[in-house]
């Protein structure tokens, strides 16, 4: 997986109807220094991220999973939310307090 | 697989289900030589490895999967070996 902080998202109405009913998140992958690392990317979220949030996804089949037994075409997918992270060589900054997060769907 | 070094942990309380409770360590590949290949990747750690130790990486859904040993877990990276220290 990779850390990533989420900058958008993507609305398409005429989609693979596997892609119905799920968002669609802009992510920029992350360095645990927070530097850009790559390109954005757009996956599906899998565990309601919401805008600014530091999360960290999952690339290829296994992108597909979280959703099973529906199939998702979808080579990404963000898994989780991370409250912070730590490592030994690069300081970490402090834990930033994630924006206010959207209604949980029902 | 790939050599690996554990450079730090990562706290999510939200998180896939499948990922409850397994530990999400983040590694920087490296060469034999302990230099960095590669972008740092956050790795599922199933046997208890620490940051600093030399691992061993698994870089593919499948295997990942069968290293968590959860069903269709959502993973790509895990960590199934730890180097034993040379001299």
């Amino acid at each position: 997986m990779q850390l990533a902080r989420v900058i958008g998202n993507v609305v398409s109405t005429i989609k693979d109807p596997g892609l119905v009913g799920l968002t669609l998140l802009v992510v920029q992958p992350l360095s645990p220094a927070r530097e850009a690392v790559g390109r954005p990317l757009v996956a599906v979220d899998a565990v309601g991220a919401g805008a600014g949030e530091e999360v960290f996804f999952v690339r290829g089949r296994a992108a597909s999973f979280p959703f099973l037994p529906a199939v998702v075409p979808t080579d990404a997918a963000v898994t989780g939310i991370c409250d912070h992270w730590t490592t030994d060589d690069v300081p970490a900054g402090p834990p930033r307090r994630s924006p206010r997060r959207r209604a949980p769907r029902r | 697989m790939r050599l690996a070094r554990v450079i730090g942990s990562v706290v999510a309380t939200r998180k896939h289900r499948t990922l409850v409770g397994a530990k999400l360590l983040l590694t920087q590949p490296v060469d034999r030589d302990g230099q960095p290949v590669g972008g740092v990747q956050l790795a599922v750690d199933s046997v208890g490895a620490g940051v600093g130790e030399l691992v061993l990486l698994v870089l593919e859904g499948r295997a990942a999967g069968a290293a968590l040993g959860r069903r269709a877990a959502p993973v790509d990276a895990a960590i199934v070996g730890i180097v034993d220290p040379t001299g």
